[in-house]
């Protein structure tokens, strides 16, 4: 069913924004979409009301960091649900850590409004629109976004856990 | 003449008073803080403010191995922490495509449904203990009690479980652990029974509970709410149902479902999942009779812990014991969403397995921290004693809402 649920998605994209669809395929369950920055908006303004798909249900969503990929270091992961057709699939899309913008999703979920912040929170992530877009489980004295991957979670001054035996 | 008054209510400027609800109040059960803008007895607006135990848990996992990340999900929500703890093992196992005997899913569907009962008879005592009816929380937490004595002829521990393995479950249910379970399935019903005679039909409590704090489905399934709070606004969602674990499927259970979405319906809604899930302890406990005895975890060496006389007897198992220990299995490299139901809705983890010993990325769907934020709109326009006791009825747990 899922596999079906994948073509059935990605044709109705592909349709729509074209290119703007980089890459579809299933993770072991899930089907997984990655969208170019800028439409994410309207992409999943479109599945939401889009009449055979109506992914109604924001699951859950949360950031991504791989400092690696050159230009695309951060992202974000969408999960979206259909509870009715119990359809669920995710949306993942990346952007520059020198340029950390998207536009914000609480005008179509109101439920996102406290996951953006978490996000904002962890990653940096600048949610534009959000309405009230400031840390939420940190303190707001804080002045980075621990989630990154340059933050260690060790303490930088011991020296018996070298990551040779505790690391990853 | 009322023109007159009308010019001098003019005058006078209406001022609203602030109020700190919490972050520790007695009424709050854990450390949640509003700040209320406070019109008389009546709530004009609030904010929420939430973190004061937060702990890092999704970086923590990014530097332990699998089997060591179970004990975090026990912090979550403490009230029902096997749930969590077999919820991160399933997801593990997805990622590792490890197919789990049956016994084995039917012996953690006993466990898992034990934890429900026990979380939804902390919630459901508590609306109790805020409507003034102190008694029937002191009788019904005799029974928890008893759950807990289950937990811990099971794994050696009450409230942060750590129950389960990668693979299974780290023992099998002994003698004495069945014979507990036995002795809490005979005597629960008359319990629950005696609780709900309490409360149930009570004047004072129908009059307190229902039309407090109401939620209507649209804005239930808006503000991402899942679980018993769900269900009491009237959407029959459970991912027992739509998305079966652990063979679900094979049990016969109802979904109850509520009308008004207020602290009565969400009340009777977990009465009603615990009945449910005593049949469901039943079933199971007739299905585990029917596999073979004594399977406890799936022929999975790679990942599942040796016992302990083998390790120092056998050079097999001190190798898989080594090489798990110091996590050098190689994990496949993928990402996972599984979600179980939880005491207080989908509760669902996020795995990104980049090969490493740990995950690359994990992060965790905390029901609480999703449907909260929904508190301060529920709230509006409500007084402050409604406040107290659609807080407790949405059964809002500080260790998963902050993690």
């Amino acid at each position: 069913m899922s596999n079906t649920l994948l073509d059935n998605v990605n044709e109705k994209l592909k349709a729509k924004f074209g290119e703007g669809i980089l890459s579809a395929e299933m993770h072991y369950d899930f089907p997984v979409f990655t969208i170019r920055k800028d439409i994410i908006h309207d992409v999943i303004k479109f599945l939401k009301e889009d009449e055979e798909l109506a992914f109604g249900f924001l699951t859950t969503m949360c950031g991504l960091h791989y400092p690696d990929n050159a230009g695309h270091e951060l992202g974000v992961m969408y999960q979206l649900h259909n509870m009715p057709k119990n359809y669920r699939i995710r949306l993942k899309t990346f952007f520059a850590i020198s340029d950390p913008q998207i536009p914000t999703i609480t005008d179509l979920y109101a439920t996102a409004n406290w996951m953006e912040r978490q996000e904002f929170d962890f990653f940096g992530i600048i949610f534009k629109g959000h309405p009230n877009l400031k840390r939420i489980l940190n303190m707001d004295e804080m002045t980075y976004h621990p989630m990154r991957k340059e933050y260690p979670v060790e303490d930088g001054t011991r020296e018996d856990k070298d990551d040779k035996m505790f690391g990853r | 003449m009322s023109k007159e008054k009308n010019t001098n209510t003019d005058i006078i400027e209406k001022e609203y008073t602030t109020l700190n609800l919490g972050p520790t109040h007695p009424a709050t059960h854990g450390i949640f803080q509003n700040v209320l803008k406070m019109d008389g007895e009546l709530i004009v607006e609030g904010e929420s403010t939430v973190g004061y135990i937060h702990r890092a848990f999704e970086k923590i996992a990014e530097r332990r191995p699998y089997y060591q990340i179970t004990v975090l999900t026990d912090r979550l929500n403490y009230c029902s922490s096997p749930i969590n703890n077999l919820g991160w093992h399933m997801t593990v196992e997805k990622l590792l495509k490890i197919e789990i005997p049956k016994r084995v899913q039917y012996l953690r569907v006993i466990i898992m449904e034990l934890a429900r009962i026990s979380d939804h008879i902390i919630c459901n005592s508590v609306i109790g203990v805020d409507t003034g009816a102190m008694t029937g929380f002191l009788y019904i937490f005799q029974q928890r009690e008893s759950i807990y004595d289950i937990f811990e002829e099971l794994c050696g521990a009450r409230l942060t479980t750590n129950i389960g393995r990668i693979g299974g479950l780290e023992r099998d249910f002994s003698p004495k652990a069945w014979a507990l379970i036995d002795k809490f399935l005979a005597e629960f019903p008359a319990k629950l029974k005696e609780f709900e005679n309490l409360l149930m039909r009570n004047r004072i409590f129908m009059d307190r509970t229902i039309k407090c704090g109401p939620i209507s489905a649209e804005m239930a399934l808006e503000y991402g709410f899942t679980g018993p709070n769900l269900r009491a606004a009237g959407v029959d969602y459970d991912v027992r149902v739509m998305n079966p674990y652990c063979s679900y499927e094979e049990f016969e259970f109802t979904v109850p479902v509520g009308t008004q979405g207020d602290t009565y319906d969400r009340f009777m809604v977990r009465e009603e999942e615990m009945w449910q899930s005593l049949s469901i302890i039943k079933q199971a406990i007739e299905k585990v009779k029917k596999e073979p005895a004594g399977v406890y975890h799936a022929d999975v060496p790679e990942f599942f812990l040796p016992p302990k006389e083998e390790v120092y007897n056998n050079m097999e198992a001190l190798i898989y014991h080594f090489k798990i220990v110091m996590g050098e299995t190689d994990v496949p490299v993928g990402e996972v969403y599984h979600c179980v139901e939880g005491g207080n809705g989908e509760l669902g983890y996020y795995l990104i397995s980049d090969g490493g010993r740990a995950p690359s990325r994990m992060h965790i769907r905390r029901p609480c921290f999703i449907y909260y934020q929904a508190y301060t709109e529920m709230i509006k326009g409500a007084l402050l004693s409604d406040a107290i006791l659609t807080m407790s009825s949405m059964n809002v747990i500080a260790g998963e809402l902050d993690a």
